[in-house]
């Protein structure tokens, strides 16, 4: 039903596709570093950023990144909107969809939620984070840090860190990663390693935290809770940060950390290594906005027209 | 124990009918052959004149297929079936008796049930239902129903299908009741703590897409644990829509250790897999169990051909609309296959060679019919014409000319298959003419 082209899965992207996005958020960096940070791109253009889920930063910088472009931008959380009075999915989307956005971003606490919700739209629909399953903008930010950082994506080893089993951000970032040739492993618990990953990824898992040593970046996931029940996944979190918590005694030289924020400091990471500079935790936010205006833009731009050059001669001329 | 009584159909007109030259295909009664087949006031046999002709050149008469596993979603969500649609539907897939579960709205438990439902039934349905009863108040899991009296008033069999019995002395304590009430125990089988939280089989595309898992192992567990607890009664049990290769295994042990168990397997789980669940669709790719892996779909058909699986069982399980447009994780489990089922298994399973016409045609008939003992349809003369005439030539889209059911979540919903059911009597009555 959805007219025009979404996202949904990170996979729905090619190797080149992702690059020519990574590109366009480079150019939209350079737009940010000057002194008027507003460019009239997406004036006229509508954007609801949908938001089943509490998010701080994909929240805060969708409205940013939409805000920047000249969109107007929306946002309606769960709570305080119908969906507390009993409202379904459907019937949200179709309410929204009646004012005609041309963007809704999504995030739900259900996998398939966002795939679901385009089935009822012809506005391009943005997966925000739909429960364990994907988060393709955070991927696109990742790999953006991570090309920004080191330099290359091709031959890179990232190390993804502990509750895989709960990690859209895990999920999306080994598609991505392997997508541009990068290499990817899962160190984490038995209990927060899904059975299948490495079958159904093609990523290297691994129990020991040791294995860390073959990768040139950690990526420690954070401990989620709020989607472990009754818990019990792990005997505790002192023995969790114990086993494989990262801090620079794991660490050597020239490796660099990363995370999805928010951060459980003295859990996943320590406190020292969060506010060390070979965490890249900042760097992560600021590429955040910036690859998802590349995004808006895209989806809302022909996509055989758009070149980084048009891009910018765009903004200029407007 | 009166097993005739436990099949309502509402009363009418007999048929009568010749079909001309067509294939006559009953395995289990040892017929195939080509011939006339006549029906008279209900009865297969008797003198052809006067009867109303079809030209069966092309087609195939079989004894009609037995559903031991339906849901009529009545009472409490009539809106999504009801016996006359629920019965329709069996009707138009070439059915002549199916059991109905008894997870409703409230649950069958007791004997002011079982018989409004049985009125009911005897108002509304096309062919012959059965109801089954919970093995336990309330589907709750503690107390026993009152089984030796369900079983006189006509109840096919008891189940606690969707909560299945988690604690082990009750469970064996209605394994011990059934040497009084001789009803068979029809087993949903699931151990609930394994498979919390999961929506698709637990394996390398759950992984992937990041939906939680339900590993095969919550299948065979609650399996082996109840096979071992029925030998040691002596009791008899039947196994529903097996999914998982460590299921037929368990089964076929028990088999082979004499336990009284039989099993059943659903055409989704003989045709799709988990890969096939890529779109989060839940209204087609959502069910329990799930749809599992390549190596299970694989095992469950040689285990269907060599008879370690006795029947096919179709789960059907409308819903809404509404309850299926939800995300993938939080829509309910189900999808309806009482019209798709003998075409679909006819198209992939038939027509490429992977599974004999005779058999599927045993197993969708006698075979379901005596894992519940229920009366076995046959083409024998003087039986009562229970009978589906199949048109193995038609091809037909799903869903195109809508659905008797009143619920449209099909596995294989746009899908074209081969094999259509042209004309299904059941109880002697005409149930279904295209």
């Amino acid at each position: 039903m959805s007219a025009r082209r979404s996202l949904i899965g990170i996979g729905d992207l090619s190797r080149d596709e992702i690059t020519r996005l990574l590109d366009l958020g480079e150019r939209f960096a350079e737009v940010m570093s000057r002194d008027i940070k507003k460019v009239p791109t997406l004036r006229g253009r509508t954007i609801i950023n949908l938001f089943f889920e509490s998010s701080t930063r994909t929240a805060t910088s969708f409205e940013l990144a939409g805000k920047r472009l000249s969109a107007d931008v929306i946002n309606v959380k769960a709570s305080g909107s119908s969906v507390e009075k009993g409202e379904t999915l459907k019937d949200t989307i179709l309410t929204l969809a009646a004012y005609k956005p041309d963007v809704l971003v999504i995030r739900h606490a259900a996998a398939g939620a966002v795939a679901a919700a385009a089935r009822y739209t012809d506005a391009a629909v943005v997966n925000a984070g739909d429960g364990k399953h994907e988060h393709p903008t955070q991927a696109l930010l990742d790999l953006y840090t991570l090309r920004k950082t080191m330099g290359r994506l091709e031959g890179l080893h990232v190390a993804f860190v502990g509750d895989v089993l709960h990690s859209r951000v895990a999920r999306s970032g080994a598609i991505a990663l392997q997508t541009m040739g990068a290499k990817v492993s899962f160190i984490a618990p038995p209990t927060l390693l899904p059975r299948g990953s490495a079958e159904g990824l093609g990523v290297h898992t691994s129990y020991d935290i040791a294995d860390i040593a073959d990768a040139d970046v950690v990526y420690a996931l954070r401990m989620q809770h709020e989607r472990m029940g009754d818990g019990g996944f792990v005997p505790s979190l002192r023995e969790y940060a114990t086993q494989y918590g990262i801090g620079h005694h794991r660490l050597r030289e020239g490796q660099r950390v990363m995370h999805a924020g928010p951060m459980n400091r003295g859990v996943e990471i320590t406190d020292q290594l969060a506010d060390d500079p070979t965490a890249l935790v900042t760097a992560q936010v600021e590429g955040g906005m910036v690859v998802r205006m590349a995004v808006l833009y895209d989806l809302l731009s022909d996509p055989k027209a758009v070149r980084s050059a048009d891009v910018v001669s765009h903004m200029v001329a407007a | 124990m009166n097993r005739d009584i436990v099949l309502v159909q509402r009363p009418g007109p007999t048929a009568s009918v010749v079909v001309r030259n067509a294939r006559l295909l009953d395995p289990a009664a040892g017929i195939d052959r080509t011939g006339d087949l006549v029906v008279r006031d209900g009865r297969i046999g008797g003198d052809p004149k006067g009867l109303p002709e079809i030209d069966g050149d092309g087609l195939v008469v079989v004894p009609g297929f037995v559903d031991p596993h339906v849901h009529l979603r009545t009472p409490g969500r009539e809106d999504t079936e009801d016996i006359g649609s629920g019965s329709r539907a069996a009707a138009a897939g070439g059915y002549v008796a199916i059991a109905a579960m008894p997870n409703t709205d409230p649950p069958v438990d007791d004997a002011q049930d079982l018989v409004r439902l049985r009125e009911l039934a005897a108002d509304e349905a096309v062919i012959g239902v059965g109801f089954i009863c919970a093995i336990t108040k309330g589907q709750r899991g503690s107390e026993l129903t009152e089984a030796a009296e369900l079983a006189e008033l006509g109840a096919v069999a008891l189940s606690d299908d969707g909560h299945p019995v988690g604690n082990a002395a009750v469970f064996r304590r209605a394994l011990q009741y059934q040497h009084l009430a001789h009803l068979p125990l029809t087993l949903h089988e699931e151990d609930v703590d394994l498979s919390a939280g999961g929506a698709m089989h637990e394996g390398a595309v759950s992984a992937r897409l990041g939906v939680g898992g339900i590993p095969a192992v919550s299948e065979s567990v609650a399996v082996a644990r109840d096979v071992a607890l029925a030998g040691y009664e002596g009791a008899r049990i039947h196994i529903c829509h097996v999914s998982a290769l460590e299921t037929v295994e368990e089964v076929r042990l028990g088999k082979a250790r004499g336990i009284h168990v039989t099993a059943e397997v659903t055409p989704h789980h003989l045709l799709l897999i988990d890969e096939d669940c890529e779109d989060l669709d839940p209204a087609t790719r959502k069910m329990n169990p799930p749809l599992r892996g390549t190596n299970d779909r694989d095992a469950l058909l040689a285990a269907l051909v060599d008879g370690t699986l006795d029947c096919i069982a179709t789960d059907h399980a409308p819903h809404g609309a509404s309850e299926k447009e939800l995300p993938f994780e939080e829509a309910p489990f189900g999808v309806t296959g009482l019209e798709t089922a003998f075409a679909s298994l006819y198209t992939y399973l038939v027509v490429p060679g992977k599974l004999p016409l005779e058999v599927l045609v045993q197993r969708m008939s006698a075979d379901a019919a005596r894992v519940l003992d229920l009366p076995v349809p046959t083409l024998a003369d003087g039986a009562p014409a229970n009978l589906t005439v199949l048109d193995l030539g038609a091809t037909w889209v799903v869903g195109a000319d809508g659905f008797q059911s009143k619920s449209r979540n099909s596995a294989f919903l746009g899908a074209r298959l081969t094999g259509r059911v042209q004309l299904t009597i059941a109880g002697g009555q005409l149930a279904w003419q295209r």
